[in-house]
């Protein structure tokens, strides 16, 4: 007889906390099934790459390697290519910003930068406020860092100045320490909404009261539908007391990883060093592709054709909510960006309900992901930036007929469901469509 | 010789059946290097390109319907195929947890006692009452779980009446039959069977320790979150009822090649939990545990099967 058992991993015992939460998932299982092309996903973030120039950006990435090869492939500054800085803190203009190329840190894609900022700011236990919902690859990077995070309340004009007072005031009466408001203010992931002008200064007010920094993530900033100029950033206000993440991930290419953070010149510093100490240097391949692309493209020509596209797919899905959703559902109307966000009939369960529309062929992302306190079951994010208009409208009505049948599932049983353990990721890869 | 193993398919235990797929695959050609092998998933060009490829065997590793329930297997019986595991009339069997129960249980094989219902009975009769019913003919605690399905998923236990409802929305999630069965404590356990040329041989019983005390889907499948002990730690007397069960589980259904039963061994013998035809083969999954434990190799086991298969046409 044996006493001791085999656990299949021998470092079973050796793990750091942080990694308890990271198990198989019954949502991720689900999630494997999504990315077969007969269930039209309304899951995952990927941007429609398709719609770039394939042709142009080739020769342009062939011409590269021919003339530059030898420094492309070659390790690089940890702070980034001085060229793309300069061109970094260009495109930082259309959304209001006027910084310079020696506070821009380069990273592999914004959630690098988001990392290294939370690396250099938070404790264990230190508190990060963030909106509710919130983006999940950021709740993953608080949780790594062990966090406290805290909800703040939204509603339609995104995060809620009076919430954001209170909790702060609440927090800082139990002794604890804040460090960071996270927040996306345009073109919101997961919510769809967007802070108005008078919102956002009534935010950086509050922010700058309390001495809290700002950290500003904003990858959908300039994808905007409604053709007027992109919304003004937070950090277009004030210098000192936000840190801006921007990404080329929707405006070019979601693989290419290129992303940044403009950042006040103390904390600036320590992002480099940081940034080094993770990554060495962020690729010099793709921060020169990324930098002709911008000198040799048309690209705010190519951000227009995005925004068509996702205008398009964005109205898709609301006409299509408006004709299949059963009564009781509400959803967020985006004005840019990638996403819409649901909130189900009383009575219904996002995450009970996945397995069923996977079987019906249809797959969203369940509002429990987006939080990390066990909120969102009456919630679902719908995302419309990778399937055509006709699989979002064949999508959207699968997705209500598995409503109805859910609804009268949970009228026979009258279940009140328990309030999941979020076991494991409750979110796609990143390469699911 | 070219063999392809069929992995992945539409149901939520695509990501499981694909792992497995590719152990299987990965065993065969490390054991016999003369075996072409090649992944496949199951998509409307299967039926072409099987046809087009005409493989001598095909080994079907997909989990959960379709892969599971016979359908595939009529398919293939169908284009004169052979493949690795049981014909679909055995699968449909199996894989219907209610079903292989019942039938087994006329066989005087013990299993908790159960009651499937789908969920039209309970919107027709009221679910108040019928799950009061059912609390009354299972008893609490108990394990609420699709019918059909595996890998634990839309699988509950229910401790206080209060959780039933909300277990049985879990339950349907997965199916339109849900099946309640009276949770029985003791050792659980997993005794794969192979069938060899001496006939049916029960593989060591592996026991399974999960640390949250459920065998869900995140401890079958998070390496080091379940403690396995092979053989299980059981009498003498136990183990070799747990073989006899399993053989008696394999023979009954007329499973062919590779099975595995799931059970539970208490103070008064071991009880029959379920059956599956098509065991996962993943990192972390059993029977690949009791092979190596038995001194086999999944390589070679799997290549004797492609053989049989052949053979029997």
């Amino acid at each position: 007889m044996t006493s001791k058992g085999s656990r299949l991993d021998p470092w079973v015992d050796s793990y750091a906390t942080r990694a308890r939460g990271m198990t198989a998932s019954e949502i991720r299982a689900l999630f494997s099934v999504a990315s077969r092309p007969e269930v039209v996903s309304l899951a995952g973030g990927m941007p429609f790459v398709q719609a770039l120039p394939m042709d142009a950006i080739a020769e342009m990435s062939a011409r590269l390697i021919r003339e530059r090869g030898p420094q492309a492939l070659q390790y690089g500054s940890g702070q980034g290519d001085p060229t793309l800085r300069e061109q970094i803190v260009e495109v930082m203009r259309e959304v209001g910003i006027d910084g310079h190329p020696d506070e821009v840190v380069v990273t592999p894609g914004s959630q690098m930068a988001l990392d290294v900022v939370v690396r250099i700011f938070c404790d264990p236990g230190d508190v990060v406020l963030v909106e509710a919902p919130s983006y999940v690859g950021a709740l993953g990077v608080f949780r790594a860092y062990e966090c406290d995070v805290i909800h703040v309340a939204m509603d339609n004009e995104g995060l809620v100045p009076n919430a954001l007072e209170e909790t702060i005031a609440a927090v800082r009466a139990s002794g604890r320490k804040i460090k960071l408001i996270y927040t996306i203010p345009s073109f919101h992931n997961p919510a769809g909404v967007t802070q108005g002008p008078q919102r956002r200064s009534e935010i950086l007010a509050i922010a700058q009261r309390s001495g809290i920094l700002i950290l500003e993530d904003d990858p959908y900033g300039l994808l905007g539908f409604d053709g007027g100029p992109p919304p003004r950033a937070i950090r277009a206000d004030e210098a000192d007391g936000v840190v801006y993440l921007g990404s080329f991930s929707k405006t070019i290419a979601s693989g290419i990883r290129v992303g940044w953070a403009l950042a006040p010149h103390g904390v600036r510093e320590k992002l480099v060093l940081a940034s080094e100490s993770a990554i060495l240097c962020p690729s010099n391949l793709t921060q020169f592709t990324v930098s002709e692309y911008l000198s040799t493209q048309p690209w705010r020509q190519q951000i227009k054709v995005f925004q068509e596209v996702y205008r398009e797919r964005r109205d898709a899905l609301l006409d299509a909510l408006a004709t299949y959703m059963p009564e009781g559902t509400t959803w967020t109307v985006p004005a840019g960006g990638f996403y819409s966000w649901l909130t189900l009939p009383p009575g219904l369960d996002s995450k009970a309900m996945l397995p069923r529309a996977i079987a019906a062929l249809v797959a969203y992302v369940p509002g429990t992901g987006f939080y990390v306190d066990g909120q969102g079951q009456r919630e679902l994010r719908l995302s419309y930036c990778y399937p055509d208009p006709e699989r979002i409208r064949e999508g959207v009505r699968r997705l209500g007929t598995v409503m109805e049948s859910e609804l009268q599932l949970m009228q026979t049983f009258g279940a009140d469901m328990p309030q999941h353990d979020s076991q494991g990721p409750q979110t796609p890869a990143p390469d699911l469509g | 010789m070219h063999v392809v193993v069929l992995a992945g398919g539409l149901s939520p235990e695509r990501d499981v059946s694909i792992r497995s797929g590719r152990r299987v695959a990965n065993a065969l050609r490390a054991a016999d290097p003369s075996i072409d092998v090649i992944e496949r998933d199951v998509d409307s060009t299967l039926l072409k390109s099987l046809r087009t490829d005409a493989p001598d065997c095909v080994i079907p590793m997909l989990h959960g319907a379709a892969g599971e329930d016979g359908a595939v297997r009529d398919v293939l019986d169908g284009l004169g195929i052979p493949y690795v595991g049981s014909g679909p009339d055995a699968c449909r069997l199996a894989f219907d947890k209610p079903v292989a129960k019942a039938l087994l249980r006329t066989e005087g094989i013990a299993t908790p006692r159960s009651v499937a219902l789908p969920h039209s009975t309970f919107r027709e009769l009221g679910a108040a009452s019928v799950l009061d019913a059912l609390v009354a003919a299972v008893g609490l605690p108990a394990v609420v779980k699709p019918a059909r399905g595996g890998s634990a998923l839309g699988t509950s236990i229910v401790n206080d009446a209060s959780e039933l409802p909300a277990a049985m929305v879990n339950a349907f999630a997965y199916g339109d039959v849900a099946m309640i069965e009276s949770f029985v404590a003791g050792v659980e356990v997993a005794v794969a069977v192979v069938d060899t040329a001496d006939g049916p041989r029960a593989l060591p019983a592996v026991e399974i320790v999960p640390d949250s005390g459920f065998y869900d889907y995140a401890a079958r499948y998070t390496a080091g979150s379940t403690e396995f002990f092979v053989p299980a730690r059981v009498s003498q007397e136990h183990s070799e009822a747990l073989a006899k069960l399993a053989v008696r589980v394999h023979t009954s259904l007329g499973l062919r090649d590779w099975s595995r039963t799931d059970a539970i061994v208490t103070p008064e013998g071991a009880m029959f939990l379920e059956i599956n035809a098509a065991p996962g083969m993943t990192e972390t999954s059993l029977m690949p545990q009791a092979l190596t434990n038995a001194g086999m190799d999944l390589g070679e086991l799997t290549a004797y099967l492609v053989r049989a298969a052949v053979a029997r046409g």
